[in-house]
C-alpha cells in the first residue's frame, strides 16, 4: 500500500486504473479496506457500467461513509466515469437512485436522437483553470463511454465540458476533489498526464 | 463533436498473430503486444484482437497476451473468439480487456447478451455479427453465420437486421457489422447492409470487411452511416497507416482524433 488507493468495489475499469497509475510508476494500493483508503494521500474512484448498481454495491461495502468522509475532509480525491457520476445527488438511471450529494445536482440520459453509450474520443474544452489539465491542450480529445451524464446546480463547478447532443460537464471538481465523466485510463498518453496532474496536485512525489 | 474512430484487428493464434503482417520497420510483427504498442503510436483509436484459437486449452495464451497489452497501452481493447460463457468474458476483462465481442454463442443463446450486460455493462458487451447475403433475394436481404472461425461458417437463417435489434434490446452496447461477402476483398465494406444497420440500432455501429483503401472508409462512414471502421489487411501489410487514414478522412471532413 503506497500514497495512492484505488477503491475496491468490483468496477470494470480497476484493473487498467492500476496499469496506468503502475505505468507512472507510483505505488497504489487496490483496497476495500477503509483504514487504508482514508490512511492515502490521494485516493482514486474508478467505475464503469450503472449508477445504480454502484450504490447498490457501495451500500453493500459499507464505503458510502468513507467517500463521504474522503470529501468532507477535503482530501484529495479522482472520481471517474461513474466515480463521477455518484457524487451526485441521484440519478436518473432505471428511475430514481439517490446518491453520495456530495456535488449538488442530477444524473441525466443524454438526449435521444444520437448514438447513446456516446463511445469514442471526444474533446474537452476547458472552461476553468485547474492543476488536472496543467499541460494539456485545450479540446484535446478523451475516451468516454457512457449513457448518463452529471448536471451540478452549481455551474461553478465546472473544469470542463464536452458536447454530445447536449453540452454537458465532463470535468468537475471543488477544492481537492475532482471527477472527470471520460476515461483517462484508456485515453492514451493525455490520459496519464491527467494521473500525473493529479497526483502532483495531491502533493505526491 | 464525437470522433469517427479507426480500429485495427489482429487475429491471434497460439500468442501469435497470424495473418500476414508486413511492415516496413524491423519490429517483429508477430508478437500481439509489439503490434498493438505500433498502431497506438500510429494514432489507432482502439484495438481489436480477435483469438482464432480452436481449442479452449489454449485460452490461458490469449488472457497472457491481452494482459501484457493492457499493462503497456492505455487505450480501448476488445477481445473477440470463442467466448461462451459469462465466465469467459470475466476473464479477459479482468486480464484488461475492455470489451468482450460475442457471436456464435450469442446466436445460440441470445440470453448471454443480457447476461453479460446486466454483470458488466452495456458498453462491455458487442456484437459481433458475421452476416452474408442471402443469393438472389429480392429485396436484399443478409442471414447470420455462425462457426465462421472454420471453413467459412454456417448459417444459422436468422436475419441480419432482426438480429442486430434483437441484440441491442437484450443489452448488447456495440455491434460490428462484418459482411462474409467483402471480407478479405479489398473491394469496400457492404455499404447497404451497413447502411439497414445503423439506421434500425440506437448503438455505435462498427463496419468490418472488405477495406481496401481509405475511400472505402470514409464509404462505410457517409453512407454506411457507421460510427467507426475496424481494418485488417490495409494497416498490417503497410498499404496505408493509420495517420495516412486519419488524414484522408480528415480532408474530407470527417472528424478523426489526431
Amino acid at each position: 500500500m503506497g500514497d495512492i488507493a484505488i477503491i475496491d468495489y468490483g468496477a470494470g475499469n480497476l484493473r487498467s486504473v492500476n496499469n496506468a497509475v503502475v505505468k507512472l510508476g507510483y505505488q497504489v494500493g487496490i483496497t476495500n479496506n477503509a483504514e487504508e483508503i482514508l490512511r492515502a494521500k490521494a485516493v482514486i474512484f474508478p467505475g464503469v457500467g450503472a449508477a445504480g448498481d454502484t450504490m447498490f454495491t457501495l451500500d453493500k461495502m459499507g464505503l458510502m461513509p468513507v467517500v463521504r468522509q474522503l470529501a468532507a475532509e477535503n482530501r484529495p480525491l479522482l472520481g471517474i466515469c461513474i466515480g463521477l457520476q455518484v457524487l451526485y445527488t441521484g440519478t436518473e438511471e432505471g428511475g430514481w437512485f439517490d446518491c453520495l450529494d456530495i456535488i449538488k445536482g442530477r444524473v441525466k440520459k443524454l438526449p435521444s436522437g444520437l448514438k447513446v453509450p456516446h463511445m469514442g474520443w471526444n474533446q474537452v474544452k476547458i472552461k476553468k483553470s485547474h492543476p488536472l489539465f496543467e499541460g494539456i491542450p485545450d479540446s484535446s480529445n478523451f475516451y468516454f463511454v457512457h449513457s448518463y451524464y452529471g448536471d451540478p446546480e452549481d455551474k461553478s463547478l465546472v473544469i470542463a465540458e464536452t458536447e454530445y447532443g447536449v453540452k454537458f460537464a465532463s470535468c468537475v471538481g471543488r477544492g481537492n476533489l475532482v471527477a472527470v465523466q471520460f476515461h483517462p485510463e484508456r485515453s492514451g498518453d493525455l490520459g496519464l498526464q491527467i494521473y500525473e496532474n493529479f497526483f502532483k496536485f495531491a502533493g505526491i512525489k | 463533436m464525437l470522433t469517427k474512430r479507426i480500429i485495427p484487428c489482429l487475429d491471434v493464434k497460439g500468442g501469435r498473430v497470424v495473418k500476414g503482417v508486413k511492415f516496413k520497420s524491423h519490429r517483429d510483427a508477430g508478437d500481439p503486444v509489439e503490434l498493438a504498442a505500433f498502431y497506438n503510436e500510429q494514432g489507432a483509436d482502439e484495438l481489436v484482437f480477435y483469438d482464432i484459437t480452436a481449442s479452449s486449452d489454449e485460452r490461458p495464451i490469449m488472457l497472457d497476451v491481452v494482459k501484457r497489452t493492457a499493462n503497456q497501452i492505455f487505450i480501448p481493447l476488445t477481445v473477440g473468439g470463442g467466448l461462451r460463457t459469462v465466465e469467459d468474458m470475466h476473464r479477459m476483462l479482468e486480464a484488461g480487456a475492455d470489451k468482450v465481442s460475442i457471436n456464435t454463442a450469442a446466436v445460440l443463446r441470445p440470453e448471454l447478451i443480457s447476461e453479460g450486460a446486466k454483470r458488466f455493462g452495456n458498453q462491455c458487451i458487442v456484437l459481433g455479427m458475421d452476416a452474408k447475403r442471402v443469393t438472389g433475394s429480392d429485396p436484399v436481404r443478409w442471414e447470420v453465420y455462425t462457426h465462421t472461425g472454420a471453413d467459412g461458417g454456417q448459417t444459422s437463417g436468422i436475419d441480419a437486421i432482426k438480429w442486430a435489434c434483437r441484440a441491442v434490446d437484450l443489452g448488447a452496447g456495440e455491434i460490428v457489422v462484418n459482411s462474409i461477402d467483402a471480407d478479405g476483398t479489398k473491394a469496400g465494406y457492404d455499404l447497404e447492409l451497413l447502411r439497414a444497420i445503423s439506421e434500425c440500432v440506437t448503438v455505435p455501429v462498427v463496419a468490418s470487411g472488405g477495406a481496401g483503401s481509405p475511400e472505402d472508409l470514409y464509404q462505410a462512414l457517409i453512407v454506411g452511416k457507421a460510427d467507426a471502421v475496424l481494418a485488417a489487411s490495409i494497416f498490417h501489410y503497410g498499404t496505408y497507416t493509420i495517420l495516412e487514414t486519419k488524414k484522408y478522412l480528415s480532408g474530407k471532413g470527417i472528424p478523426v482524433r489526431f
